[in-house]
């Protein structure tokens, strides 16, 4: 699977490393609260919501350059509104994958 | 220019805040995580440049741009491309960025909003629209945002290309599909009885072969619905 990377947070800094600090602190508070409201849409079946939380999660997938990541979610956001649920696994690797890599910066 | 930033995600809010600090010239005056409180703000101050996310809860980017009678420059910050050809048809929308958003790209759009002259146009009579919030349905008529009451309504009737709706105080014709306030409107509370008419099965007075009678109008029952009305009602 493909490593997360902060590539584009130094790029668009400017060199502002307080802001790169308080941006990745940002994304560490708010990433995790987003999954969780996806795990419970989806498992509610909620699958509109659920489309809604992949949306914002994306995002965020795109902030830490993971691009096929990112196509997988696009695809996923577009499924979950058919009521399609089988990239559900990938996606839920991808979650899982930016939740360890959080957790180590 | 003073600009605010719209968007219910911090970090956008944040990256745009930092895309902003490195622009001379452009003071982030506020940041909103909802169109309703942007909305408040716009009520009493002025501002010449906004950032908006279209895709939000509740209200999206072009509900809220709907509500704005002198809108400003508005910049889209999106994480989908989509919607790009709808955007353009806003006058007041001079550019649209595809999140994660780069300095240079950004750079382009402050460029163009800043060459960009304010457009004070007069108010089209089209932008008329519906978008629910809570318990709360926001019409916009003549781009000002009127608050209804979801549980004041009693009927919402198709009248070609807008909706009647009707509440115990006043009714609103409004530029609408029945089938977009029926997705607005709590389904506990209302049913589409006909293909033209929605009902408050609350304030069903009484109900006679294919007909119901609400406040004074007597409400066609189409046979396909007649079954679900009645599963719905509490018959002893």
């Amino acid at each position: 699977m493909e490593k997360p990377n902060i590539s584009y947070i130094t790029s668009m800094s400017g060199g502002d490393t307080v802001f790169e600090q308080k941006l990745i602190a940002i994304i560490k508070e708010e990433f995790p609260t987003e999954k969780e409201e996806y795990l419970k849409n989806f498992n509610n079946h909620n699958f509109k919501d659920a489309a809604a939380n992949v949306h914002k999660l994306k995002h965020k997938i795109s902030i830490l350059g993971l691009e096929k990541s990112y196509d997988i979610a696009v695809a996923f956001e577009h499924n979950l509104l058919e009521g399609i649920t089988d990239l559900n696994s990938e996606f839920e690797s991808i979650l899982n994958n930016i939740t360890n890599y959080l957790q180590q910066l | 220019m003073n600009c605010i930033i719209i968007d219910d995600e911090a970090t956008a809010r944040a990256i745009i805040g930092q895309l902003c600090a490195n622009v001379k010239n452009l003071n982030i005056v506020g940041e909103f995580p909802n169109a309703i409180q942007a909305i408040k703000y716009l009520n009493q101050n002025e501002v010449d440049l906004i950032f908006l996310d279209i895709h939000m809860p509740d209200f999206t980017g072009f509900d809220f741009i709907q509500t704005l009678k002198n809108p400003p420059k508005i910049i889209l910050t999106t994480s989908d491309s989509k919607f790009a050809i709808q955007a353009f048809e806003y006058d007041c929308i001079v550019d649209y960025l595809v999140k994660p958003i780069t300095q240079e790209r950004f750079q382009k759009a402050i460029n163009k909003a800043e060459s960009f002259r304010i457009n004070d146009k007069e108010p089209s009579t089209s932008d008329y629209e519906v978008a629910a919030s809570g318990n709360d349905l926001y019409v916009n008529i003549d781009r000002r945002l009127i608050k209804i009451d979801v549980s004041s309504i009693y009927l919402v009737e198709a009248k070609g290309d807008y909706i009647l709706i009707k509440t115990e105080d006043k009714n609103y014709t409004v530029h609408s599909t029945l089938k977009k306030i029926e997705d607005k409107l709590p389904e506990s509370l209302f049913l589409k009885v006909h293909r033209s008419f929605i009902i408050n099965i609350k304030k069903i007075i009484d109900i006679e072969d294919n007909s119901v009678l609400i406040k004074k109008d007597v409400i066609p029952v189409s046979r396909s619905n007649r079954q679900e009305l009645m599963k719905r009602l509490n018959l002893l």
